[in-house]
């Protein structure tokens, strides 16, 4: 096995038994992406120098037995996050010369236990996509067959943790993003509850449903990455106060006595035959580990899909009003008004999926519409919250399908938004409601692989991380690597 | 719900996005019937249930009266696609030209 198939917890042991170095993991990590990239494209960026430089100073603190649990460990970041002095575009025209002048938090903390940053991930063009094929510089390719999507928008950030390019990513999901990409890539996606991880220099798409999290070949992994990047941020004002727990503690091969909800409305018509079988198998691999699997309904989850195409393009609308070709970013020259100044920095600065939600959401916002579509949602948003909170009186914990189908042929849905928005219905709750859900392998489909999606209250990391890991102690799904 | 392309002028009018003749076009098409799945929320009734924004309560972050070191102004710069000594440079947006 090459080194890149590795996971962290493998790697980090053979660092500090001095078996390898920060520099030799390093080095293998760019040979490989050397080698696959151009296949593979999940980069926007690759910062060779920036890692080697960053790999010395591991391996100073490594010689010491200073390192920490990411110590020399190569990481991608979603080039949506903020990083001071390497380009952070979007994957937009807009911002392709842009060049933070400070560190996301998530960086800042993530620097503190010294990773080594080789590159910046590639995405749907402001996270707006399921995909990645809507970033203004090339499609991403699913690893494991490349005619495929990696899913989006954290398409760089899965196909490059797939195909051994990093050891994890940081991605963001407002309606799925982390864990949509994870399942068609085939690894392990987490997205916690809203506010415990900081969104401070996270570029925003949609603040009320946006949150960064790690992108990882297994469970223990996740729980690690979510050690570095959670906790209390002042520079956020939705970030949740207080001390977050030691999420590798978590870790527990037990689920006995669990009650896990299989909410029949995310198993209905539109989802594939394979990935339903595989959810239930997956369920009962819990179920004879002692959990207790039953039945339920959220008959308000038809109605998510829509809440979320009024709420994040409202959002985005407003938040997408800054880029006006003034202070940073893309700005139309030869203008002779100011008026004609913005309309042509943003209509060749953003592509035509950014262009039709903020379309969409000026629409929902306009007075006249406000209490028909914006206002509605917010209600039903309540609803949808309050369903599943219901749910957690009786569950610990719900299962679901990640995606309601394996990764669909580049090209097959790009032109129409309809079918592409559907990739996301079972992801989208989460986002609604804030709570956490991870998707983590449990299959495959003529050769592609299948996520399960596990589903909590708030601040319930650490039981499904407990009941992700049980799940990973007795199937090997996570350990199969793509031939690439 | 068809939205007519006068509809679709006013929206990019507001938003400030150009758009070719192709792009209205294709947009009225796509809008109109993306505003048609969202009809689906007409059937619950809203009219006891309250709206949420976040699911946690925002309150403002207040942090100390003290001064902090402010970015450097060339940092702030540094980005600027028009700039002229220590500013922003920009259209006029009163009055002539």
């Amino acid at each position: 096995m090459e080194v890149t198939e590795l996971t962290i917890h493998e790697v980090a042991r053979l660092l500090n038994q001095k078996k390898t170095s920060a520099t030799e993991i390093t080095e293998a990590t760019l040979a490989r992406i050397r080698e696959v990239e151009p296949k593979v494209q999940a980069f926007v960026t690759v910062t060779e120098g920036h890692a080697r430089q960053a790999a010395l100073k591991a391996d100073s603190l490594l010689q010491k037995e200073l390192g920490l649990p990411l110590t020399g460990i190569p990481v991608q970041i979603k080039d949506l996050i903020c990083t001071k002095g390497i380009p952070t575009t979007c994957a937009s025209r807009m911002l392709k010369d842009f060049i933070p002048i400070y560190n996301a938090t998530v960086m800042e903390r993530l620097n503190e236990v010294t990773p080594v940053l080789v590159g910046k991930g590639n995405m749907d063009e402001f996270a707006m996509g399921s995909s990645t094929e809507n970033s203004a510089f090339h499609p991403t390719k699913n690893p494991w067959n490349l005619d495929f999507v990696p899913g989006g928008s954290s398409g760089g950030g899965a196909a490059s943790v797939a195909a051994g390019e990093c050891f994890f990513a940081l991605g963001s999901d407002t309606g799925g993003s982390i864990r949509q990409p994870a399942a068609l890539c085939g690894i392990t996606g987490f997205k916690p509850t809203y506010g415990l991880v900081s969104r401070y220099g996270l570029i925003a798409f949609a603040s009320s449903l946006d949150q960064i999290g790690p992108l990882t070949k297994d469970v223990e992994d996740s729980a690690i990455v979510l050690n570095a990047i959670a906790g209390y941020d002042p520079r956020d004002s939705t970030s949740i106060p207080g001390k977050r727990p030691d999420y590798t503690k978590a870790l527990q091969n037990d689920v006995r006595g669990l009650r896990l909800g299989l909410p029949r409305e995310y198993f209905g018509d539109g989802v594939h035959q394979d990935v339903r079988n595989a959810v239930m198998s997956a369920a009962s691999i819990l179920e004879a580990h002692g959990a207790i699997i039953e039945e339920c309904s959220l008959p308000l989850t038809p109605y998510a899909l829509a809440v979320y195409y009024i709420l994040a393009p409202s959002e985005c609308s407003a938040n997408l009003a800054r880029y006006d070709g003034v202070k940073y970013g893309f700005s139309y020259p030869g203008a002779s008004s100011i008026w004609e100044a913005l309309e042509k920095t943003r209509q060749y600065g953003f592509g035509p999926e950014v262009k039709r939600r903020i379309m969409l959401g000026t629409y929902s916002l306009c007075s006249g519409y406000y209490d028909a579509y914006y206002l509605k949602a917010l209600k039903v948003r309540t609803m949808i919250r309050n369903e599943l909170q219901r749910a957690f009186d009786h569950f610990d914990a719900l299962i679901t399908p990640t995606s309601p189908t394996i990764a669909f042929p580049i090209g097959e849905r790009v032109t129409d938004p309809i079918a592409m928005y559907q990739s996301d219905i079972c992801t989208i709750p989460a986002n609604i409601a804030g709570i956490p859900g991870i998707s983590i392998p449990c299959g495959f489909s003529n050769g592609m692989p299948i996520g399960m999606q596990i589903m909590g209250k708030h601040l319930s990391e650490e039981m499904i991380l407990r009941i992700a890991y049980s799940y990973q102690q007795t199937t090997d799904w996570h350990s199969q690597r793509p031939n690439l | 719900m068809e939205l007519s392309r006068e509809e679709i002028e006013h929206i990019a009018t507001l938003c400030r996005i150009g758009l070719t003749e192709e792009d209205t076009e294709r947009l009225q098409g796509q809008l109109s019937q993306i505003l048609e799945q969202f009809s689906i929320l007409n059937g619950l009734d809203t009219s006891e249930v309250s709206a949420t924004g976040h699911w946690i309560n925002v309150t403002s972050v207040m942090r100390s009266d003290s001064t902090e070191p402010p970015f450097p102004t060339e940092e702030i710069l540094s980005n600027a696609p028009q700039r002229t000594d220590n500013f922003f440079r920009v259209f006029n947006v009163l009055g002539e030209p």
